[in-house]
This record gives structure tokens, C-alpha cells and sequence, in this order.
């Protein structure tokens, strides 16, 4: 029973470059993550453009009767989004916490093609652990 | 949830894991030789190092904010000050002061007051013209590029060619914020 449904990485310019899913029905067909992703770069955008505000800087969680989708973007630009159960508490907290593991394990690999799919082992395993960490402190609750 | 508290550059830089610091000026040493010997060329030297700085710069960034949390800055001004307040503190473990600001704001002037790039360095007279430290030039660059902010960055005073400081001039060229195509005329 897990608390996260899934987890989207997106570049600056809309496209995927990171998705694993965690729910029990099984990981989604690549097209469509491709699409749900540049989906929601998209709808993003338009957030800030409807803010009757300057300066918005757009959505950060949607909530919907199934699931909650939060989402954190950096300053430049790459956004970290996760679906997960209605009222999971401390996915901010998670989002910034797999930024920083991005900034370390993703950016400092020197053979990691900027803005360019996600393939590094070393951000795989502690990304598993950072969830299962979250998971685990979910259960004590 | 309250807002994460931005971080000083002290704070950060005492938590960071270390290395020699001599180890990393002979690394950096070894690395403008080699330019020098493959490219003979100072200029084509000067630029490779900007290049290699800004191929730095733009991963760069993403650490600094994701350590710092500093939120978006509100003009230029404020970005300078970051620069030179956190950023050289957390990733070089010096201090820099802002000066020599322009009418509009768009230009600075960053001063540090040391740099462990050079210690031990003189420059000889085969390489005059040489910008030793050009590689945080392209550093500051990229990482700039990075939040929307074309810059030039360069050297305007520089103790291994006979002046009294090490002074980067940051000038703001324009800001580009990310253009999503929803124009209808398009």
C-alpha cells in the first residue's frame, strides 16, 4: 500500500526525462508519460498566464477525488511532480528532498547530457531510498 | 508548511564535505597546463576555460538553489549580492563585496577577497594575456543562463597580471524568461 502513485521529472522545455511508478497498476505505456508529462508542462504555463497576480509561479497541487498531484519547480525550470493518495502529508518536503538528490546524483554525473533522459544508477538507489524512507514514516504515523 | 529559511554561505559551506585545498589548485593548475599545451593559442585558452566554466555554471546552479534555498530574486541588485554573498562562500569558501554598480543596475563589479585558484601561481611572460581564472567567468555565466539572465561576465582586474584585486565585472545583457508558445497568430 503505497502512499506515492508515481513520480514525473520534467525538463525546462516540457519533455520527460524521469518516471517510475510505485502503484499496483504497473507502469504506464511510454507514449502516454510522454504526453501526460508535456500535458502538464503545458498546463503549468497556463497557470501562471490566468493568475490575476504577476509573479505567479503556478500550480503546486491539484487535488482531485483519487489522487493528489504536488508539484515543485526549480528556478530553472525543471519541474519534480508526484501523484500520490488523497492527503499525503509531506510531499513538499519529499519534492525538495529528490531535487537535491537530482542536483547531486543526476547534474554532478559528468556523462549526464543536460536536459537529456534520466539514466544514472546512483540517483535510482537513493531515490528508492528516500521513498521507502517516506514510506516507512508514513506507516508510523 | 512554513517557507524554507534561506541559508547563509557560512552555514552551507560547513557542511559540505572536504577536500585539500592544494589538491585542487595543482588540479586546476593541470588543467589550464594541458589547455596551454594542446592549444598554444592564450586566447583559444581564455575561451576554452569560459566554456568549460560554463559547462560547470549550468549544473552548478541547480546545487546552489536546491542548498541555499534562496528564493527568486527581485532585480539584479539582489542577485549580485547572493552571488557574492552565498554562492562564492559555499562553493570557493571566500567572500566577495559588490561595487562599482551602474545608473541602471544592470552592471557590478564582483571583488574577491582571495582566491584559492591561485595561490602558488605566477604567471610567466609566455603568457601574457592569459586569463588564469577565466573558468568562474563561464561559471557565473552559465549559472546565470540558467535563471533566465544572459550576461557578460569578464575580468577587469586581475592580481596574476599585476593589479591589486581580482575584479569580475557582471553586466546583465537581458532577461529571458522562459516563452511558452501560446501566441495565436503563430
Amino acid at each position: 500500500m503505497a502512499a506515492i502513485y508515481s513520480l514525473y521529472i520534467i525538463n525546462k522545455s516540457g519533455g520527460l526525462i524521469f518516471y517510475k511508478d510505485y502503484g499496483l497498476q504497473g507502469r504506464m505505456d511510454t507514449n502516454d508519460s510522454l504526453r501526460l508529462a508535456s500535458l502538464w508542462h503545458s498546463m503549468h504555463a497556463i497557470s501562471q498566464q490566468l493568475s490575476p497576480i504577476p509573479g505567479c509561479a503556478g500550480i503546486e497541487l491539484l487535488e482531485a477525488d483519487t489522487f493528489d498531484l504536488h508539484c515543485f519547480q526549480s528556478l530553472t525550470g525543471t519541474k519534480f511532480f508526484v501523484v500520490s493518495e488523497p492527503g499525503t502529508q509531506n510531499m513538499e518536503n519529499l519534492l525538495k528532498h529528490i531535487y537535491e538528490l537530482y542536483t547531486d546524483y543526476v547534474l554532478k554525473n559528468p556523462f549526464y547530457e543536460m536536459e537529456m533522459p534520466i539514466r544514472c544508477e546512483l540517483f535510482d538507489i537513493n531515490l528508492a531510498q528516500a521513498i521507502q524512507k517516506d514510506r516507512v514514516s508514513y506507516l508510523g504515523r | 508548511m512554513a517557507p524554507a529559511v534561506p541559508r547563509s554561505g557560512d552555514a552551507i559551506f560547513a557542511n559540505v564535505e572536504r577536500v585539500n585545498a592544494e589538491l585542487f589548485t595543482l588540479t586546476y593548475g593541470a588543467i589550464v597546463r594541458q589547455l596551454l599545451t594542446d592549444l598554444e593559442e592564450v586566447e583559444e585558452v581564455n575561451k576554452q576555460l569560459d566554456q568549460m566554466g560554463y559547462n560547470i555554471g549550468i549544473r552548478l546552479i541547480d546545487e546552489f538553489l536546491a542548498k541555499s534555498n534562496v528564493t527568486r530574486c527581485v532585480d539584479f541588485r539582489e542577485t549580485a549580492e547572493v552571488i557574492a554573498k552565498v554562492g562564492f562562500k559555499m562553493f570557493l569558501g571566500v567572500t566577495a563585496s559588490v561595487t562599482n554598480w551602474d545608473t541602471e543596475g544592470t552592471c557590478c563589479s564582483l571583488i574577491l577577497d582571495d582566491n584559492p585558484l591561485v595561490d602558488f601561481v605566477e604567471l610567466p611572460d609566455t603568457c601574457q594575456g592569459l586569463y588564469y581564472c577565466n573558468i568562474l567567468s563561464g561559471v557565473v555565466r552559465g549559472a546565470l543562463e540558467m535563471v533566465s539572465m544572459k550576461t557578460k561576465v569578464t575580468w577587469v582586474r586581475d592580481m596574476l597580471r599585476g593589479d591589486d584585486a581580482f575584479e569580475l565585472q557582471v553586466k546583465l545583457l537581458k532577461q529571458v524568461p522562459e516563452e511558452y508558445p501560446y501566441k495565436d497568430d503563430e
